[in-house]
């Protein structure tokens, strides 16, 4: 055996799975959100410390699923869904009550958010489903997938938890869409949706029924339900084209903006940098997307295809709905900025699912040659 | 063939799914175009409203903060109320120059340099965004000759709301609390109790006492007030208005009268009171003396007047009758006595020989009673009117301290009484367990004996005895000890006053109740402890005095009060019920360094029971400070 030299080792070992390109861009989206974390919070060190440690937590995730070949996240599809499921119907049954919603399982050594989990079980096991038949898929095998999305969201719904609701049956949706459901199907299925609406609309809880109210005329509850649509927009909109300048937001710093660490971030980060900054946030968002978009494309097996859609398309569901509820076009479901929001789960799921992307892109080229 | 027809199909596949994948960036690319035009509408279009709003953001939606309910007595009489009157305010961050500005107000209005500090204190908690008060309680002069030259002072600004005052002052301070203004970690609280909404605009929130634990029911609902603004931020008409609901009126179970003859009673004796209504658990009075201005914590105290209170060795901020603990003292030896019955370790009838002292078998060391010489021949009845120590130091040898523990602890010994205060503290009723637990030892023999006294690990606070003292009076059945007696919804005196329920009933002898009250009684007469403050009563009237050693006292030392320094003489303790047969009132009272119970803690008693028994208000006090006393 002829030893190798140090550094290529090293990059075998290390880096060779790691999308450079993609990094960077993930790299700078974090990096921001640690700069408006540090604005958002008065200048409080311990919670830019904090989220540093989760953003090293949720890389090193990054870094094992980059590494892991694909046969592997084949595998672990169905187990991982019926645990997802078995731990949502527990959080059902036994589930922990915190600001009146059901959402956290104590199982003994820690809470989880079975949820959480389930925005990456769902579209895995679409995929894995659709790669299982894809040589005879009949429409009969959509309908099957399109069961396997909704079972899930039906019990998240029920939480309730809308935000997550929302980016799971956008993600498993993208794969039906990606996987060659026929236009006359989606057609149909959009009717049915818009049919079903007033249905739905009775099966919401009553907080959920005023958020988007609100939507439609915030100045109805101003201190209260519509405070939060209010406050943001005035943060955005006082904003201007070049912001009021970093740490000199007053809707921040006034303490008028509620989240300001979490899921109205944005607003902060929109004050202070103004249009330009926005531009160059939806730049590097878009930077992301693209990537993933060709990733998608040089994908070697369906499953991958598929899957690759589905994990960049809901990351941009989740920068879209969240920039979108912050100023003033979506109701106030409760989605984080994506790599920018203080919060270790949804840092560690969104970079769980780069490392797929990764995964599939590097592992393929190592196929290839 | 086959395999032809698979790669065209693949390729196929792969064609209409990266048709769909430039579909899905089309999307992606609309949305995001979507956004972007809300962006630019939000920020180019409207930049200029929102800009406006954002400045003048707290006036566009302001809240109106709702009036705090009043705080009554039982009859009415007003503890807590409100006032309106003007306050002088400075946003820090609209003015440049601080100093000069505020030296500038100080020639329209008088401004002391605790003024200053208080100001100075209230921007170091808070933000420079938020408007803070300079000065309060202008006189409406001040307020015409601000008023005049005020387009010379931006940021500054007089304004018109209600002060809270407490007219009963130091007598109910630790009763009623205070209100303060809010600060980091009551916004923390009221963010996770999800009330902050509720509070936006409220500059106060209770912080001890009453004020402090019944806050929800004297806070009130927030109102709302839309207001047009113009381009200067004033208001130009109102939009719309929600009105705020006032806080609910408490009306207490106190007597103010009698809390306010009971704080006389003390003369310049520290100490503590509570007197209980058996039969309900009202608390009918509740004094920690001394106490302090609450008026001076509303908005923010200065820093003089705070060291004063914070270091005096009086320690006027301690809630002797909640927090404070003491030994038990002789206070201990009717429950003890009760005990012996119960466990059939005494009959009535059943007399010792009291030499003066008590030893244990096999030790020659003596536990001596207070009086040299002993009381010679003692049973259960003399043992409480005379108070003699022998008798319970081998009573409690024979109980053993756990079931000393148990039957004690039924009397809410060691436990919170559950007063509707923050705050209180359990005291503590030693066991076995409890030593292991706390000290890794075992219980010794001699423990036992002093603890039979009241002069062990115990720790019992005033509250907890007036509460152990009223379930006796009312033959072992407790009720709750409280202090609100209605909350008056909205105001409206039709709330009716809920009915109470007693929370246990200890399973007792009436006939060891009633011996043991005839006892107490006689602890009034002539031979008693507390004859003298019996003396002339029109009622039955039973009391028993005790004392709680500050200082211990070696082997074969003598206590002689003259002699010890004042703030190490003994704690005296009294408590009391009346009248005996059918109790109306039960109560402790600590009086601290009074040495003895009978002679400075048992007239105070007297005096709260004639005025609450006979309508009698006593004359003025000679000073009681220097009484010849026996030990009891």
């Amino acid at each position: 055996m002829i030893k190798q030299p140090l550094w290529p080792r090293l990059r075998k070992r290390f880096i060779l799975h790691l999308d450079p390109v993609l990094l960077a861009a993930l790299g700078l989206l974090m990096l921001t959100g640690l700069i408006v974390l540090y604005s958002a919070t008065d200048g409080n060190w311990s919670r830019v410390l904090a989220q540093m440690v989760n953003i090293l937590v949720a890389f090193i995730c990054l870094w094992l699923v980059a590494n892991t070949p694909l046969h592997y996240l084949m595998r672990i599809a169905l187990p991982m869904y019926i645990l997802g499921m078995a731990l949502l119907v527990g959080v059902a049954l036994f589930g922990e009550v915190s600001h009146g919603a059901r959402r956290w399982l104590n199982i003994g050594v820690a809470t989880i958010q079975p949820s959480e989990l389930m925005k990456l079980a769902v579209p895995l096991m679409m995929a894995w489903y659709f790669e299982k038949h894809e040589a005879t898929l009949t429409l009969s095998n959509y309908f099957v997938a399109t069961l396997l999305l909704l079972l899930p969201i039906a019990l998240i719904a029920r939480q309730p938890d809308l935000g997550t609701a929302v980016l799971i049956s956008a993600s498993g949706f993208y794969v039906l869409f990606l996987a060659g459901l026929s236009w006359r199907v989606m057609g149909a299925m959009f009717v049915a949706a818009l049919g079903s609406a007033p249905v739905l609309w009775s099966m919401l809880h009553d907080y959920q029924r005023h958020r988007i109210m609100m939507l439609l005329d915030p100045t109805q509850d101003a201190l209260g339900k519509g405070y939060h649509t209010i406050q943001g927009m005035i943060a955005v909109g006082s904003g201007g084209v070049l912001g009021k300048g970093y740490l000199h937001g007053t809707q921040t710093h006034l303490d008028f903006l509620p989240e300001r660490t979490t899921d109205f971030i944005f607003a902060v980060y929109s004050e202070e940098f103004g249009l330009l900054g926005n531009l160059i946030l939806l730049g590097l968002y878009l930077f992301v997307i693209a990537r993933g978009f060709v990733i998608t494309a040089d994908a070697s097996t369906y499953f991958t295809r598929l899957m690759a859609g589905s994990i960049t398309l809901t990351f941009f569901t989740y920068a879209f709905v969240n920039m979108g509820m912050v100023s003033g076009i979506l109701p106030v479901v409760g989605v984080p900025l994506p790599l920018v929001s203080y919060g270790g789960t949804s840092m560690v799921t969104l970079l769980l699912g780069f490392g797929m992307l990764m995964s599939i892109h590097t592992h393929k080229k190592l196929v290839q040659t | 063939m086959k395999g032809r027809v698979e790669l065209k199909n693949s390729q196929r596949e792969i064609y209409y799914f990266r048709l769909r994948l430039m579909l899905s960036l089309g999307f992606v690319l609309v949305m995001l175009f979507i956004l972007l035009a809300r962006f630019v509408y939000l920020q180019v279009v409207k930049h200029s409203h929102y800009q406006t709003l954002a400045e003048n953001n707290r006036i566009s939606v302001a809240p109106i903060v709702p009036n705090r309910g009043l705080i009554l007595d039982r009859n009415g009489v007003v503890l807590a109320h409100n006032y309106s009157g003007y306050t002088l305010e400075i946003t820090p961050n609209k003015v440049g120059d601080l100093e000069a500005t505020i030296d500038q107000l100080a020639q329209l209005v008088d401004i002391q340099p605790k003024d200053r500090k208080r100001f100075k204190k209230l921007q170091a908690e808070g933000h420079d965004f938020e408007s803070l008060p300079i000065r309060n309680r202008l006189s409406d002069e001040e307020v015409a000759r601000f008023a005049a030259q005020s387009y010379r002072f931006r940021g500054v600004e007089i304004k018109a709301r209600l002060f809270r005052e407490y007219p009963y002052n130091e007598q109910t301070s630790h009763l009623i609390g205070y209100i303060g203004r809010i600060n980091e970690s009551d916004i923390e609280q009221l963010e996770e109790d999800k009330s902050a909404a509720n509070y936006r605009g409220s500059d106060y929130i209770g912080k001890t006492g009453i004020e402090q634990s019944y806050e929800s029911e004297l806070h009130g609902t927030t109102g709302i007030e839309q207001v047009e603004v113009d381009a200067g931020g004033r208001g130009v008409r109102v939009l719309s208005r929600t009105p705020p609901a006032s806080g609910n009126n408490l009306l207490l179970t106190l007597d103010a009268k009698l809390q306010e003859v009971a704080d006389k009673a003390f003369g310049n004796y520290r100490g503590a009171l509570v007197a209980i209504d058996p039969n309900n658990g009202e608390v009918l009075a509740f004094i920690s003396r001394p106490g302090y201005d609450p008026n001076l914590f509303i908005d923010g105290i200065d820093e003089d007047s705070w060291n004063e209170l914070n270091n005096s060795p009086d320690v006027p901020l301690n809630n002797r009758a909640l927090r404070g603990q003491y030994p038990l003292g002789s206070t201990i030896k009717p429950f003890m006595a009760l005990a012996g019955l119960y466990y059939n370790k005494r009959s009535p009838s059943h007399t010792i020989s009291d030499p003066g002292y008590f030893t244990l078998p096999g030790n020659s060391h003596q536990y001596r009673d207070w009086k040299k010489g002993g009381h010679g021949s003692v049973d259960l009845f003399k043992s409480i009117v005379v108070s003699c120590d022998t008798y319970y130091y081998g009573l409690a040898t024979e109980l053993g301290i756990d079931n000393m523990f148990n039957f004690l602890s039924q009397f809410g010994f060691g436990k919170k009484t559950g007063i509707d205060l923050e705050g209180e503290t359990s005291g503590l009723l030693p066991s076995q367990e409890w030593k292991q637990k706390r000290y890794q030892q075992k219980w010794y023999a001699g423990d036992t004996v002093s603890a039979g006294i009241g002069q062990g690990y115990d720790l019992v606070t005033p509250m907890q005895l007036a509460f152990a003292t009223a379930v006796l009076a009312n033959d072992g059945v407790g009720y709750r000890p409280h202090l609100v007696r209605q909350v008056q919804h909205g105001g409206s005196k039709d709330t009716p006053i809920p009915e109470v329920n007693p929370a246990f009933t200890i399973n007792l002898n009436p006939e060891h109740v009633a011996l043991v009250k005839r006892a107490m009684v006689a602890v009034m007469q002539p031979g008693g402890t507390a004859a003298q403050a019996g003396a002339g009563a029109p009622y039955a009237f039973a009391g028993k005095t005790g004392t709680a050693q500050v200082v211990g006292m070696k082997q074969g030392e003598k206590y002689i009060e003259s002699q010890v320094a004042e703030r190490h003489r003994d704690h005296a303790w009294f408590i009391a019920f009346a009248p005996a047969d059918k109790p109306k009132i039960a109560l402790a009272v600590l009086a601290e360094n009074g040495g003895h119970g009978g002679a400075v803690a048992a007239p105070i008693a007297r005096k709260v029971l004639d005025y609450y028994l006979l309508g009698k208000v006593p004359k003025p006090l000679p000073t009681v400070n220097d009484v010849e006393v026996e030990h009891d």
